[in-house]
Parts: C-alpha cells; structure tokens; sequence
C-alpha cells in the first residue's frame, strides 16, 4: 500500500499541468472554469477536440483508439491537474466515460472501430438513453421497443417510444438507447443496448427546464428511428448486463474529475466564508471541517475503488460512493447558503441567473435524485454488499 | 501510487484474525476484563513476545521488524474488532509512537528495545482530569527540587495504566528558564508516583489516574514543546482510528448477521427498508473511516520517509481520522443498539461494549469537535478576511 507518486509520475504532472496551463490562459480562456453542462456548449465542444489532437481526452485508453495506454497513476494526476488548471467541466464525458469504456469492453471490434476514434477525438457527442417516464429507479421496467426491419442497406432496428432526463441530448450524435427487443419480455430479460444516431428524423428532443432555471437535460422520442443491426452491444436481449456495466463506469476514474469540481466549490465557500465573517462562527467552522473531511475521504476511497478495479469485482467502497458524494455535496449546497445568508437568495441577473453557490445548492438536490437515488443506493447496499434479502416486487 | 495491501499485509491480517479469533473472542474479553490486571498477561505476552506484534512499527536497530504503521494498522484494526482490551494500543500504538518523535537519546531507544521485545508495556499520561487533547488540559508539571527534575500534580485517562511498566508524561516545563511542555519518562515503581486504577464506563478497557508527588527518578526526552510531541500524539490518533474501524466493522456484522435472523411479521427484519436502510447508513460510515485509516496509515509511513515534507498532511489526515472514526464508530455502535432492538439494550448482549468503547475512545486523544476546530485552522479560516 503506496500512495506517493514515482519521480516519472510527477514528470507527467509537470507535462499534464503545462499544457493545460498554456490553453486554459491562452486559447480557452473563455471557457476557464465553467460548471454548468451547457454554458459556451461549443466553445466547449471545440476545447474536447484539442484535448483529442493533443492526445489527452481519454489517456486510459488504449493508444490505437486514441488514448496513451496511462496507468491509473497517471490518470489521477490527469484529473487532478485538469481541475487545478481551471479547465471547463466536460461536455464529451458521455462519450468518454460511458458510452467508449462500454465500447471497449462489452462490444466488438467493429463497434470499436466505429466509435472509439470520434468519441476520442471530440468528432462524436453522446447521450444515454436509459430512463423513461414509468422506469426511472426501476429501470428494467422500460416500455421503449425496436425491432429488426429491411432498410435500404440491410437489416436495421427500428425504435418507438420515449426516454426522459437525457443530459445534453440537444448537442448528442448518438446515444445509447436501453429498450425491449423481446415482445412480451418484462424485467431484464429481453432488453438490447442500442448505440443510435441522434440526428435523423425518427428522433425529436425537447428541453426540459430544470429547478436551477437551466435546460440541460431533456425528452427524446424515437418515433421510427433507424440504427444498423450491427449496433447492438451484447447481443441482442442481453443488453441488461451492458447497461449495468455502464453504471459501473460511472464509478471509474471520472469520479476523481468531479471530485476535483467539488473540491473548487468548497474552495469557493471557504473564501466567501472569510470574506463575509461567517468563517468566525464555531458552528460554521465545524461544518466546513466537516465537508472537508467528506471531501477527502471520497479521494481515499476512491483512490482505493481504483486501485482494486482490476479484479473486476465492486468493492464495499464502490458500492457507497455514490451515496457518500451526493449526500455530501447535498450538504454542501446547505452549508453554501447558510455561509452566504440572505444575499444568496437573490438572482445575480435576469433569466434567473444565479451566483455560483446558489445554483450549487439547487443543483445539488439532482445529485441524490440521478444515477440512481439514494434510497435506491441504500438498498444496493443492503443487498449487494450486506446480502440482505431483495425488495418484493408488486408485479412479478 | 498503489492504494491496495501487498500480499505480505494480507498474510499479517489473516494471522492475526486467526490469532485474535481463537484467543481473543468477546465471551473471552467478558472474562479477562473481571481479573485484576484488566486483560489476559498470556495473552499479551504471546502478541508480543511469540508474534512480535509491539515492534511491528519499530526499526530493527530496537528489536523491531521495522514495517511501517500500515502494517501496525492491520494489527490495531483485527484488535479493535474483537474489543481488545490489553496494553497494545496503550504501548505500541500510543507510547512507541511518541518515543519514535522524540529526539534519539540512549534511554529513548532502551525503552523502544523494551516495547519492541514486550519485556514491558508503556502508557501515555497526556492530560489531567478533563480529559482534553490540549496543552491547557495538560496537569502534571516537571519542577525541579533541590537541583533534580521531578513531576508534581497528576495524570488522568492513562490507559492500561495499572499495568504498565512505565509511563509517558506529559507535563508543563517549570524548570529555571524553560517553558513549553514537555515529554518525560517515569518508571511505574518509581516513588511519589500513584497509580489509581479508574471505574469506568467503559467496561473493555482500564484507564488508570497518576498522581505526581516530587516524583524523581525520571528521563527527560523532550522539552521546549518540541513539535515531536505533536506529531507523535497525531500518528498516535492514527493508530486509535485504525482500533476504532475494525470495532465498527465488527458491530456492523454482528447487527447485519442480527436482523437477517430475526423473524417479525412474518420474514427476517432485515428484509424491511427501514433496516435494511440504516444499515446502508452504518456501512457507508464503515467505508469511510477505512478510507481515512488506510490512507492516514501511507501519510504516516510517508511522513516517516521525509518528515521535512511530510508535516503538514500528517496533521491534517490524524484529525481527520479521528473525526471520521470517533464520530461514525458512535453512530454505528449506537444503530446497532436500536436495531437489536431490546435485546441490544442488554447487558448480556455484547452492543454496549461497543457503544461504550466508541464513547471512550471519542474523548481519548481529542474530541472530534476540537479537531474539526483544528482543521478549520488547517485549512486557512482563521486567515484574515479577504476581499473578494
């Protein structure tokens, strides 16, 4: 058990931390520390393409998809020095976080040669298309079907039906669509992991505004939109097993990314705690100690859920992160308005502008709502990690 | 950068819980807590001197097998999952790690070579009847009388101190010209020194009082308030943190292991979201202090390698130790009463123990109040007010 980094590790560091300075204070300037997912979205989308040309947009992969094979050394000290460097949260990370590493590892080759470069290179942006009005916790339930037809150049599947709270499906070529293949079929049975395109006249998006006066996530009916056959991943009916390891993906290397935004916005609260005198009250300064130390401990633990990602098993760790982060960051949004007082409940402009740690404490109430609740994290827990008996089901 | 245990760690914990199971369960603690001396000495012993486990962390120049805290964490945590109540903590988890800070004299590394070889065991004296981690707490005060050093006042929450060969104190420096506090070792058998074992709540581990009357006889090994005593006393909180998680852990599979038993209304309580949720709660707790221990365990072993970059992260990851373990061993223990229901409320069941072994250990070495005052510091809110 280690935790320091080798002399050649840190020459990454001053490699990684170079270049990020040298765009984020030159050509990326404008961009320099944008939080919200679709503030400056193509400014944003030109900054995924530089990363790719300079080779650092997904550097855990292999180097013939465009990564640089790094180790997981070398990928914590990338995401630590993108976020010391101030740069923008990334608009691409559906694609280089979810849907390539599913690619990479459930799909076949020629899905892999198909996809992996454009997601690599900023050329392709992606969405997941998994929840619906009546499968949100219970996923398996989705209601949105495809089935196989003769198109022009051979078989494709053809999908009806509707998906709800797809974050920046509005810039997405593809997504990753979760539906029944099976007549019939009910629960994870029969149920395909589609990869289709967005633009095509079968699929319509429509914003949806959020309680942060935002519009970042949205409906996406597919009324007879066409994908190849060749662009299921697994095979077909067997898609359950590749959408959950996409949710184990969300527990990957990216967390260390979003860690590194958190720990901005509690620099952010420190500072506004010493500039308005809060940073004096004992009690504020024990809940700030206290964020602190949640903060950190995500770092330790997920230091530790990578460390072990090789046997391929989820660790305890892993099962309660992501109960550990949102209900953390919940409580920072908290912690956020009671530091700042009344002057954060007024908007900074019109539009319902918001300062930063206003919006922090709106948005933070999505986190125990999105990528599964809390309550439903609670029973993962309690099943998986504990083996407590599954919840009965009313219908089956 | 690997945060994983090496096979050879692995092996250490599998022998110890071995060890520890065989030897070591709770029904056995029930026991040894009842004979005079608070715990088994065969016991003890045979950690020490057969397994070698009070010099794990010790350099071999003392005896030791010079490993590092990782590996005495392993051993602290597989204790602190059968409640074990002996000297190790007290001796090779507290007191070796203050000598370790302390400047190297030839009585400092007699007494590493003492510990290392479980010839004796040792205790710290670090705060008076308040019980409080600061120098104000601090009750004993090094005078000297008739040109010899000697410690008035007293001592309070020494653990295993009836036991213990010799102690650790720490006391205010009166001397002609001197000030700050200072690290002084004392002989148990000493005279002028009293030892008072002390009834207390927690029923798994003695804490003894020390009175100082003109006590002589003793060994300076640190004055001036060197920063060796902090440092010692932080990756002292280390080694307690690492006692408390394996607790934790422990009474959360004993109450995992309860409610997937227990039938009410028809089906195990465990199947029921109000539990099932709660114990969600108590692991994530669980997974957090692990987290903090592992990792506080590599910043001690790195602070160690270079202790000229090391000081700053080790001050902060013992105080955050201590907060995540103290306060969620607390929460933990207390769930496992509730969702035992009446029978956790027992004396018979063993719950309590470990209710009142997370309230003890809270005080001990700081509240975690009083360190998340500290990382307030640490962290720069005492700064002055920026504009911003």
């Amino acid at each position: 058990m280690k935790i320091r980094f080798t002399a050649a590790e840190e020459a990454f560091r001053a490699e990684c931390a170079a270049w990020l300075g040298e765009q984020i204070s030159g050509p990326f300037a404008d961009i320099r520390g944008i939080v919200s997912q679709t503030f400056r979205a193509e400014q944003r989308m030109e900054w995924e393409r530089a990363l790719g040309r300079a080779r650092w947009s997904v550097i855990g992969w292999p180097e013939k998809y465009g990564g640089r094979d790094a180790s997981l050394a070398e990928q914590v000290i990338f995401a630590e020095e993108y976020a010391r460097s101030g740069a923008p949260g990334r608009v691409g990370h559906l694609g280089t976080e979810l849907a390539g590493p599913t690619i990479l590892h459930f799909g076949n080759d020629l899905q892999r040669e198909r996809f992996l470069l454009p997601i690599a290179r900023g050329e392709e942006f992606w969405c997941q298309g998994y929840s619906e009005p009546n499968a949100g916790s219970d996923l398996s339930n989705v209601r949105t079907r495809a089935r196989l037809e003769q198109g022009p150049n051979g078989p494709e599947w053809v999908i009806e039906g509707q998906k709800i709270w797809t974050s920046l499906a509005q810039f997405a070529d593809w997504c990753f669509v979760v539906c029944r293949t099976e007549e019939g079929s009910k629960g994870p049975a029969g149920i395909s992991y589609l990869l289709v395109p967005m633009k095509q006249k079968g699929v319509t998006v429509k914003p949806i505004r959020q309680m942060t006066g935002d519009a970042e996530f949205n409906e996406t009916f597919f009324d007879g939109a066409r994908t190849r056959a060749e662009y299921c991943v697994g095979k077909p009916g067997e898609g359950w097993k590749v959408a959950m390891g996409t949710l184990a993906f969300e527990r990957g290397v990216s967390t260390l990314a979003q860690q590194m935004t958190f720990r901005n916005e509690l620099e952010l609260l420190i500072g506004a705690a010493r500039a308005n005198g809060a940073a004096k009250d004992p009690l504020i300064r024990q809940r700030i100690a206290e964020a602190w130390v949640g903060l950190r401990i995500m770092r330790y633990s997920a230091l530790r859920m990578l460390s072990r990602a090789t046997s391929g098993s989820l660790g305890a760790e892993a099962l309660t992160y992501k109960l550990h982060w949102a209900t953390w960051r919940k409580k920072l949004g908290e912690l956020a308005m009671d530091v700042v007082g009344a002057p954060g409940e007024l908007c900074t402009g019109e539009g319902y502008e918001l300062a930063d740690l206003p919006y922090l404490y709106l948005f933070s109430r999505a986190d125990t709502i999105y990528g599964g609740t809390n309550q439903i994290q609670r029973n993962i827990i309690a099943e998986r990690a504990l083996g407590l008996p599954k919840e009965p089901r009313g219908d089956r | 950068m690997q945060f994983a245990f090496t096979e050879d760690q692995n092996l250490i914990r599998e022998t110890a819980r071995e060890f520890l199971s065989e030897r070591a369960s709770i029904a056995q603690l029930r026991k040894d807590v009842a004979r005079p001396e608070g715990h088994d000495p065969a016991l003890f012993q045979a950690m020490t001197r057969e397994l070698g486990w009070a010099g794990i962390a010790l350099p071999e120049s003392a005896g030791g097998s010079g490993l590092g805290m990782v590996e005495l964490a392993i051993l602290l945590e597989e204790q602190g999952r059968c409640l074990y109540g002996g000297p190790f903590l007290a001796s090779a988890g507290i007191a070796s790690a203050l000598l370790l800070e302390s400047p190297a004299s030839e009585s400092r590394d007699a007494m590493l070579s003492r510990l290392a070889s479980g010839e004796a065991s040792a205790s710290a004296a670090i705060t008076g009847d308040t019980g409080r981690a600061d120098a104000d707490a601090v009750a004993a005060e090094l005078i000297e009388r008739d040109g010899q050093a000697c410690l008035q006042g007293h001592a309070s929450f020494v653990l295993n101190g009836h036991t213990a060969d010799f102690f650790l104190v720490l006391a205010h420096d009166r001397r002609a010209g001197r000030q700050g506090l200072a690290l002084v070792a004392i002989e148990a058998g000493a005279v002028g020194l009293e030892i008072h074992k002390l009834a207390a709540m927690d029923l798994t581990r003695p804490y003894a009082r020390l009175v100082f009357k003109d006590t002589a006889g003793l060994a300076v090994l640190a004055a001036g308030g060197t920063p060796g005593i902090e440092r010692g006393l932080q990756i002292a909180q280390v080694a307690l943190a690492a006692e408390q998680l394996g607790a934790m852990q422990a009474v959360l599979e004993l109450t995992t292991g309860y409610t997937g038993q227990r039938v009410q209304f028809g089906r195990v309580i465990g199947s029921f979201q109000a539990i099932k949720h709660r114990l969600a709660d108590m692991m994530v707790l669980c997974e957090a202090a692990r987290s903090a221990v592992y990792y506080a365990a590599c910043v001690v072993d790195e602070y160690r390698a270079d202790p000229s970059t090391g000081a700053q992260e080790l001050a902060e990851a013992a105080a955050l130790v201590k907060v995540q373990c103290s306060s969620g061993f607390h929460d933990v223990a207390g769930n496992a009463i509730q969702l035992h229901g009446g029978i956790g409320f027992t004396w018979e069941y063993d719950t309590h123990l470990f209710f009142k072994r997370a309230r003890a250990t809270m005080n001990l070495l700081g509240h975690p109040q009083q360190h998340r005052e500290r990382i307030a510091s640490l962290i720069g809110l005492d700064a002055a007010t920026e504009a911003t």
